[in-house]
């Protein structure tokens, strides 16, 4: 049984078929890459998948567990971690209390053990500063801890993103274009993050426009053109697609 | 003394400072008058917490808080004047209604995106004053309700300006000292999250409603808390003193005060509650023009320069501190 299970997924807005029919699967482990052109429905794919979208038929099934009906906040406690593509840190707070969030979905002190600072309430506390101190060195941000978030260059936004999601203890990682602004250093030193996250056993989904970066370290790759699936396969055999490379063709010439 | 209990200690120490401070007051201010300020001062503070922690942390505004201070202080005089109830039960059971209210409100507007809560709490503060009003039989309508009992403790009367100093200042401290452990709990970087993206806290675990909801309910308790402590204070009460218009004082006062900490609320209270006396003095009857007028004066003014009065002021005592090389209470470290 595959972790993660999108099946016969059509999402509409309006008039506008976001996606239409989308299957594909993902096998614990792997590292699987969402291609494909400008407005595809890559991000559309994510949001269903955490449950900010519903979908408009069809099924999304994670560990067994069908997601249709369920919150984004339920969803983050089954073990789904993700990612977004324009920046969503909480600018106001600092890189480390950004990461605390993520243990939001690991702990459970209420208002009156917060207001009267209870025991259960101190003992979270020290594991929530000291997991998001470990999310933090999983993806090197370990010397911005105290910075403000709204600080950050872009690039490390991302990283931040990734090391607040880490920390909500996924099986499965949600990367949103986490490439874009990178430069070349940037982007390899990105590409050893992810497969060290997935060596630690989480599974990896990311949407990257990066075309190397993608080839590189996804085990397999699904191409999305106009809200259909249009080819599936590891990254040399979609190389090779003739229907992918007139999909891209506009940017394959950039 | 253990390192903890220094760690402690040094960790709270502008909130101990202040409340030593506030505490002792009565020991050597005998004027009955600058009593009566503080002690409006004190409950003007708890509805400023609990709108610091809406606005500030969560980033939600309520138009309406008014109607639960509203709430609290006839729900006491009733419950007290008419049933006989005894006050802390009667101030007890009002806030648990102030609460509900806000619950049954907050649960359809706070799951939408936006401007809805100050909507709809708009509206809520306006119904409850026309029910003040017209509810004659109950409310006595613009006459208003007299012969409020004070507050006690077994036989200990706490009527007395000195005495009502303590109680009302001991329990805003309290309420300040939640509101600070809120602030800097789990719960607290959950609603600055979700003031800063909805979307990203969701991802994170944060049922993002709920949460709205629940913060909201807290400060319509404060709020109905204070509306009580007033009642038992003054012994009477009419509709006027919860329009909108007190609601939106109240919100202007604390966003002059700073929304980064929950200082601010104690800043804007001295704002909302001193100006207008001191207007009072010089003007009599203009005066709540007058008021409006430095309100938006200051919002305007300090738009963008400096977060908030309160810091101001806190910049200013600490470079006198640089200067002096003494140490101050009031700098408190972000909440
Ligand atoms: N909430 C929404 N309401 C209306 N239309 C939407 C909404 N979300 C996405 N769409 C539309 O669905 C289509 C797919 O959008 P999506 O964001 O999934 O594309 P994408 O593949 O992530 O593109 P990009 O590479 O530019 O990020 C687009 O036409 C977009 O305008
Ligand atoms: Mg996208």
């Amino acid at each position: 049984m595959p972790l993660l299970d999108i099946a016969n997924v059509s999402k509409s807005f309006g008039g506008l078929d976001a996606l239409k029919d989308v299957n594909f699967a993902v096998h614990q482990g792997q590292i699987k890459a969402l291609i494909g052109p400008n407005g595809a429905g890559k991000t559309t794919v994510f949001n269903l998948i955490s449950g900010s979208y519903r979908p408009s038929a069809g099924r999304v099934v994670f560990g067994g567990v069908d997601l249709t009906r369920k919150a984004p906040h339920a969803i983050c406690r089954l073990g789904v971690g993700r990612t977004f593509q324009h920046s969503l840190v909480f600018d106001g707070m600092t890189v480390l209390e950004n990461v605390t969030v993520g243990r939001h979905c690991r702990s459970k002190a209420g208002v009156l053990s917060a207001a009267l600072s209870l025991p259960l309430h101190r003992r979270e506390e020290r594991e929530a500063f000291k997991v998001a101190g470990e999310s933090l060195r999983r993806v090197g941000l370990e010397g911005k801890a105290d910075e403000f978030a709204g600080n950050l260059p872009m690039g490390e936004r991302h990283l931040l993103e990734i090391a607040r999601a880490l920390a909500t203890e996924p099986k499965m990682l949600l990367l949103d274009e986490p490439a874009a602004g990178l430069n070349e250093e940037e982007t390899e030193r990105l590409a050893e993050t992810v497969r060290r996250i997935r060596s630690e056993g989480i599974t990896v989904l990311l949407v990257e426009h990066h075309m190397g970066f993608v080839m590189e370290i996804s085990d397999e790759v699904v191409v999305l053109d106009y809200g259909r699936k249009i080819a599936e396969g590891p990254p040399l055999m979609i190389m090779d697609n003739d229907e992918v490379v007139k999909a891209y063709l506009g940017e394959a010439l950039e | 003394m253990s390192a903890d209990a220094l760690v402690y200690l040094r960790r709270h120490a502008g909130f101990f400072v202040f409340a030593v401070l506030i505490m002792t007051i009565p020991a050597y201010l005998h004027d009955s008058y600058y009593l009566s300020i503080l002690a409006f001062m004190g409950t003007r503070f708890m509805m400023a917490l609990g709108v610091s922690l809406l606005l500030g942390l969560a980033g939600q505004i309520s138009l309406g808080q008014a109607a639960f201070v509203g709430i609290g202080a006839y729900g006491a005089a009733i419950l007290t004047t008419r049933l006989g109830f005894n006050p802390w039960l009667a101030m007890g059971l009002a806030a648990l209604l102030s609460a509900v209210i806000a619950g049954l409100v907050g649960v359809p507007t706070l799951k939408l995106r936006g401007y809805y809560l100050a909507m709809a709490t708009l509206g809520v503060n306006e119904i409850i004053y026309i029910l003040l009003v017209q509810l004659k039989s109950l409310t006595n309508g613009t006459d208003g309700i007299s012969g409020i009992p004070s507050l006690s403790i077994g036989s200990l009367d706490l009527g007395g300006p000195k005495a009502y100093h303590l109680i009302a200042w001991g329990v805003a401290l309290l309420m300040a000292a939640i509101a600070l452990n809120l602030s800097r709990s789990r719960v607290g970087r959950s609603l600055r999250a979700l003031r800063s993206s909805e979307p990203a806290a969701e991802s994170l675990g944060v049922d993002t409603s709920f949460r709205k909801v629940q913060v909201f309910m807290v400060a319509a308790a404060f709020a109905s808390i204070a509306g009580s402590f007033d009642a038992y204070y003054v012994h009477y009460i009419s509709p006027d003193g919860y329009t909108i218009t007190f609601s939106i004082i109240l919100v202007t006062g604390v966003i002059i005060g700073g929304l980064g900490t929950v200082w601010g609320a104690f800043w804007g209270t001295a704002a909302v509650v001193v100006l207008p006396e001191i207007l009072k003095r010089v003007n009599g009857d203009i005066t709540n023009l007058i008021f409006g007028i430095l309100l938006i004066a200051i919002m305007v003014l300090w738009q963008g320069r400096t977060r908030s009065l309160g810091r101001l002021v806190r910049t200013f005592l600490v470079n006198r501190r640089g200067r002096q090389g003494t140490t101050d209470g009031a700098g408190e470290p972000e909440a």
